[in-house]
């Protein structure tokens, strides 16, 4: 995908909130506070060589709190059980959670797996003739994987807007919270994906998942990859047989109350952007998936013990490329929209610094507006 | 982490309270734990520079490599006595004695040339050559009543930010 577009990150955006707005706007240089002309003490100059209080500043106040954390921090319910008439409820919640619903919920999976398998398998090896008929059954047994996936966590999902058409040049751009993501709208439309390559059993999932409805893999921190995947891409837009493409530009899980800058690579291909809003309803679990925090896994129980997850999908009214736009004002554009529907707050950031550090172009632009101050007072 | 603020007792909080000269307020200090926290994510104790720079706005910061010197390592009464010189209580004096420790790496109570040289490169980066800070230096230093030999002490710190205001000041976050 794209690289980091640095020439983004800076720019103020006036309809935040103050407090969510990062301090990456150009801090005051020192010559600007004091208008050092008409000042009469000559210290003055050296005063203003001295001050580094706005560097001090931002740094302490990104040491105290900082937006960028903020996108992965999990949000951890609010007790309410501390109470005599409660407690008892929620003991009695927590016994059929994970008594009850936990292991009706496992019996289900792995129904849904044993059928998978058993089917996908079956068809792979009796129908290898019949190229077209065996990839319907095999996305036909991806969807109802799938299904079987939300069902194990009693997903209670409500579709809004047109479902999407199968059809070429367009690519489905949604904002990401966890792998379920995938799951949840897959279960409805056989989007092919993009997608993170993962080690254990969900990758090996993936392969199969892949297999039938069609996608890419990569890996995040090799840039050869993000090469080729554009190539991929473009190719697989323009074919009339593929499954429409299901991309999650930021890159990585935010915690569905904030998103992180949108990844130009979607935005280049030439065809509609079909965005999609996903927001999840906290009130029974928290879908964030932190994944430096947990396994795939643990997430999944983490799901599968708690009553439902219940979540919002809206189908947003596709946006194409204005002939005077840049891809990255189209992708801030389409990002506009899907946190205006799924109330997200935007932040700048690069959902991979979670991976990496920031490179030296934003320090640069500081250091830059520093030294032109500085060569102000040189000129005097 | 959630149950971090319930780890701090109230004795604990006084006497972090204590070691910062009261500059916080108790919630104040319990969301700055719950921070602390946050940032060390190996709860080993104290922050490692690998952890604070995983914070973009800080890694970003022209200064991050020399703060991060006097930040590195630092267990949770330090990293609020550090931040107290951010509060909105906290004197001049003892906002002008942090700057002075940032030009002061060596920490012999004074600032020579080229202390003052070294954080100009860092703040100006390849914006301008070596040449073009020392003569700023140079020029600034003279129209001051200083040479370039002569060291700058705490003193001369509080003269030179005598009469002008330091804008200082971060506001801890409360939820």
């Amino acid at each position: 995908m794209g690289s980091c577009g640095g020439e983004q990150e800076m720019k103020p955006d006036s309809s935040e909130p103050e407090a969510d707005r990062p301090d990456v706007r150009d801090c005051p240089p020192p010559g600007s506070s004091a208008g050092a002309g008409d000042h009469p003490t000559p210290k003055l100059l050296l005063h203003d060589l001295l001050d580094v209080s706005s560097a001090l500043n931002e740094a302490a106040g990104a040491i105290v709190d900082d937006s960028f954390t903020r996108c992965f921090k999990s949000n951890t319910p609010e007790p309410w059980n501390w109470n005599i008439y409660l407690f008892p409820l929620w003991c009695f919640g927590v016994l059929v959670r994970y008594l009850i619903l936990f292991p009706a919920r496992v019996i289900i999976l792995a129904m849904g797996h044993i059928i998978f398998f058993s089917s996908f398998f079956s068809v792979h090896f009796l129908l290898q003739r019949q190229r077209v008929l065996r990839g319907k059954i095999q996305r036909f047994l991806a969807e109802l994987l799938c299904c079987f996936y939300v069902a194990s966590w009693t997903g209670v999902i409500k579709y809004h807007g047109p479902l999407p058409s199968l059809r070429p040049n367009q690519v489905f751009v949604a904002n990401h919270t966890s792998m379920i993501d995938f799951i949840i709208l897959e279960q409805v439309t056989p989007f092919a994906i993009i997608m993170q390559k993962h080690p254990g059993w969900v990758g090996v999932l993936q392969n199969f998942i892949m297999e039938t409805v069609g996608g890419i893999c990569f890996n995040r921190g090799e840039a050869k990859d993000r090469e080729v995947v554009g190539e991929k891409l473009k190719n697989h837009v323009q074919g009339s047989d593929n499954n429409p493409l299901l991309i999650f530009p930021e890159g990585t899980c935010v915690n569905n109350q904030y998103s992180v800058m949108f990844k130009k690579g979607a935005f280049e291909l030439d065809c509609a952007v079909c965005p999609v809003a996903i927001k999840y309803n906290k009130i029974f679990v928290d879908a964030f998936w932190n994944s430096k925090k947990q396994s795939f896994t643990k997430h999944l129980v983490r799901l599968m013990t708690s009553w439902a997850v219940v979540c919002d999908v809206w189908y947003l009214e596709p946006q194409t490329r204005r002939p005077d736009e840049t891809a990255i004002e189209f992708s801030e554009r389409v990002r506009d929209i899907i946190c205006a529907r799924a109330g997200l707050k935007k932040v700048p950031w690069d959902g991979y610094l979670k991976h990496s550090r920031p490179g030296p172009k934003l320090r640069e632009r500081k250091q830059q507006s520093y030294a032109e101050s500085f060569l102000q007072l040189l000129e005097k | 982490m959630g149950n971090a603020s319930s780890m701090l007792t109230q004795y604990d909080i006084e006497e972090v309270q204590d070691h910062c000269n009261n500059l916080f307020s108790q919630q104040e200090i319990v969301s700055l734990y719950e921070r602390f926290c946050q940032l060390d994510r190996n709860a080993k104790g104290f922050i490692s520079a690998d952890e604070f720079l995983s914070v973009p706005e800080f890694a970003m910061n022209p200064l991050s490599q020399r703060l991060l010197k006097m930040v590195d390592g630092l267990n949770f009464k330090d990293f609020v006595a550090f931040l107290s010189a951010f509060s909105a209580k906290a004197s001049k004096r003892q906002k002008i004695e942090l700057i002075f420790k940032v030009y002061d790496t060596d920490c012999n109570g004074k600032v020579s040339f080229n202390d003052i040289l070294e954080v100009l490169r860092d703040l100006s980066g390849p914006f301008m050559s070596d040449e073009q800070r020392e003569q700023v230096l140079v020029q600034v230093l003279k129209e001051a009543g200083y040479t370039k030999e002569s060291y700058l002490l705490l003193d001369d710190f509080i003269k030179v930010f005598g009469n002008s205001d330091l804008k200082m000041e971060v506001e801890v976050p409360i939820d």
